[in-house]
């Protein structure tokens, strides 16, 4: 029967809930940061304040649930976008054979809230695209568990864009964990502060591709024959008709043609599973991986949270392919990230003022000493220094005022060779 | 919860707000306004308000006389840029009908840095010049026109005659290929 315990009768905590947890948030340690309130007041926030927010209710987001709510944290909500495939259930086991066709984010949360009493887990099922800014600004930390690089690269460009110098909250602790097969990744991104999502785009595995000439001409592996279906005969054939990866009719159709290219060269092993791998780039999920990884994320946002540990800085990487290796080490931010790096310049300036005139001032400007700048709104082009036709097209703007193209405070971005990336100007009237 | 704000590691770094333009717009728009390019490459964009899709007129005419096969023509490739650039390649398509060891009937084209190569790092500009110079060096190896490439093998004079007779818009081997000459 449920006791109460820990000052905190409305949680429906039951005695010794927190028994081992609490040995480390009971008493500060060799590593605890100076800040850390041992006993009551970080136990307090982490169970009645934090509001942590999963994007993703995959394979990684089921672990990552469950292992906050038995940490816990106490106020979850959750995103994701997909309904619960059958193929899912052999490693999201928060999902049960009944639950097919279903929101991921809402079973997920109605599992964890049945399962772990005073729990409140909050579900949206949707895209991230569909929140503002308000919405991220309501949660103390984030955690990504996601496998789509563009949906990765959007959080991370809002977080960092959320950063706001006078409000120190609006700091988001970013965690993003993710796998792909036996190798996975941790990583703790402190927006604007240490290396970001897009620092480190050029250091990801780029999907396998197939020089287009040996599927063509010279096809050894079924995944050539799939490639050929999907790359070269599916547009041949099907001309403008746009290729639905979730459409089964679509990988049907790639089917039939890959495994007929496949027999022609006597070529084993196109199935209908492979088939969806190759087109929707799927890598095999390993439930061990996901939870390792989901584990570490877990363990971060928890340090986070309570101060009680020194946090990774700021990269894991687990390669499990060939035995267990694992390795740290920090991601360096990059002056030339289009995202967390650049210059960025408040500047005022009269409402008469052309864009001719501000390009003259962006060119004089002692400090920062710009050579042919190309200026753009978050909307539309302002003046392009090349190609031809687009200087043409941008060229009447020139005499244009400011002030009728971009409102008060809004956002310029200025490009040029002289500049490593760009450089943000935030424009206000006088 | 940690204080971040005070580990910070310059107040200057604080200072630092991006706009709400994407990572890929702005990579575009610096690849696009940084191009630098022969005489021999030009840009047309159908709407100048999109810059993800346009196409790239290459009409090649420099290089020594063995590099001059395809010299007099005008070949039109599209381009479109997805919203996940650069980490995903632009996507490049021939508009005309070619007789071209790597480009095949389709247009499709087959070019490394297009597919198994790319990485982030590259840009427009590395995709034109490497377009450019399929036109000064047909590669035989890589072949998505089998035919073209096996006559470029066996007989270079064969060939450089069947590039001529189909960028006049004639036949080889029975195959129509699309007038590309220019006047
Ligand atoms: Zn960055």
């Amino acid at each position: 029967m449920a006791a109460v315990v820990n000052g905190n009768p409305s949680s429906g905590d039951w005695q010794d809930r927190y028994y081992d947890v609490d040995q480390i948030l009971d008493r500060p340690g060799p590593r605890t940061a100076h800040s850390f309130m041992a006993g009551d007041g970080v136990k307090d926030f982490l169970r009645n304040q934090c509001k942590i927010l999963v994007i993703g209710a995959g394979g990684l987001g089921c672990e990552i649930l469950s292992n906050l709510a038995l940490t816990g944290f106490k106020d979850i909500h959750v995103i994701d976008m997909d309904t619960i495939d059958i193929s899912n259930l052999n490693r999201q086991f928060l999902f049960r054979q009944k639950d097919v066709g279903q929101p991921k984010a809402i079973v997920a949360a109605e599992y964890i809230m049945k399962r772990v009493p005073g729990m409140k887990v909050t579900p949206y099922y949707g895209k991230i695209q569909d929140k503002d800014d308000d919405y991220y600004m309501q949660f103390n930390l984030v955690i990504c568990g996601l496998d789509s690089v563009e949906a990765r690269r959007w959080i991370n460009a809002t977080l960092v864009n959320l950063v706001d110098p006078d409000i120190p909250e609006s700091l988001k602790p970013l965690i993003d964990g993710g796998t792909e097969g036996f190798k996975g990744q941790a990583r703790v991104i402190l927006p604007t502060a240490t290396s970001c999502y897009e620092c480190s785009l050029d250091m990801l595995n780029k999907p396998t591709a197939f020089p287009i000439c040996t599927i063509a001409n010279t096809p050894r592996l079924p995944e050539h024959c799939i490639e050929w279906a999907s790359v070269l005969e599916w547009p041949r054939v099907q001309g403008d008709k746009k290729m639905d990866t979730d459409d089964p009719e679509h990988i049907n159709w790639l089917y039939t043609v890959a495994s007929a290219r496949a027999k022609e060269f006597k070529i084993e092993g196109v199935t209908w599973s492979l088939t969806q791998g190759v087109v929707k780039n799927i890598i095999p999920a390993i439930a061990s991986t996901n939870a390792i990884i989901a584990a570490s994320c877990c363990n971060e946002a928890f340090k986070i949270a309570t101060t009680s540990a020194a946090y990774l800085n700021n990269y894991f990487m687990l390669i499990g392919t060939e035995g267990v290796y694992s390795y740290t080490f920090e991601h360096e931010r990059r002056e030339d990230c289009p995202v967390c790096g650049g210059e960025s310049l408040d500047i005022t300036v009269s409402r008469d003022w052309t864009v001719d005139r501000l390009i003259e001032m962006l060119v004089e400007k002692q400090d920062i000493q710009i050579k042919k700048p190309s200026l753009s709104t978050p909307t539309k082009q302002i003046y392009f220094q090349a190609p031809p036709q687009l200087e043409e097209a941008t060229r009447p703007n020139l005499e244009k005022k400011v002030s009728d193209l971009v409102p008060d405070g809004g956002e310029v971005t200025v490009t040029a060779s002289s500049l490593p990336f760009s450089l943000s100007l935030r424009i206000t009237y006088s | 919860m940690i204080k971040i704000w005070s580990m910070k590691k310059n107040e200057e770094a604080a200072a630092k707000k991006k706009p709400k333009t994407s990572a890929a717009q702005i990579r575009v728009q610096k690849d696009l306004t940084e191009l630098d390019l022969p005489s021999t490459m030009t840009t047309t964009f159908p709407d100048p308000a999109d810059l993800l899709n346009f196409t790239l007129t290459i009409t090649p005419d420099e290089g020594t006389y063995i590099h001059r096969m395809y010299e007099g023509g005008s070949f039109k490739f599209s381009f479109a840029i997805n919203t996940n650039y650069p980490h995903d390649p632009p996507r490049v398509k021939c508009l005309q009908t070619i007789y071209h060891p790597n480009v095949d009937l389709e247009g499709n084209v087959c070019l490394n840095i297009l597919r198994e190569d790319w990485k982030p790092v590259l840009n427009l500009n590395s995709v034109m010049v490497g377009l450019q110079y399929l036109f000064l060096e047909p590669n035989a190896d890589d072949p998505l026109n089998k035919e073209a490439a096996e006559e470029l093998r066996r007989s270079r004079d064969q060939f450089l005659y069947n590039v001529k007779q189909s960028m006049r818009g004639g036949q080889v081997k029975g195959q129509q290929y699309d007038k590309v000459l220019v006047q």
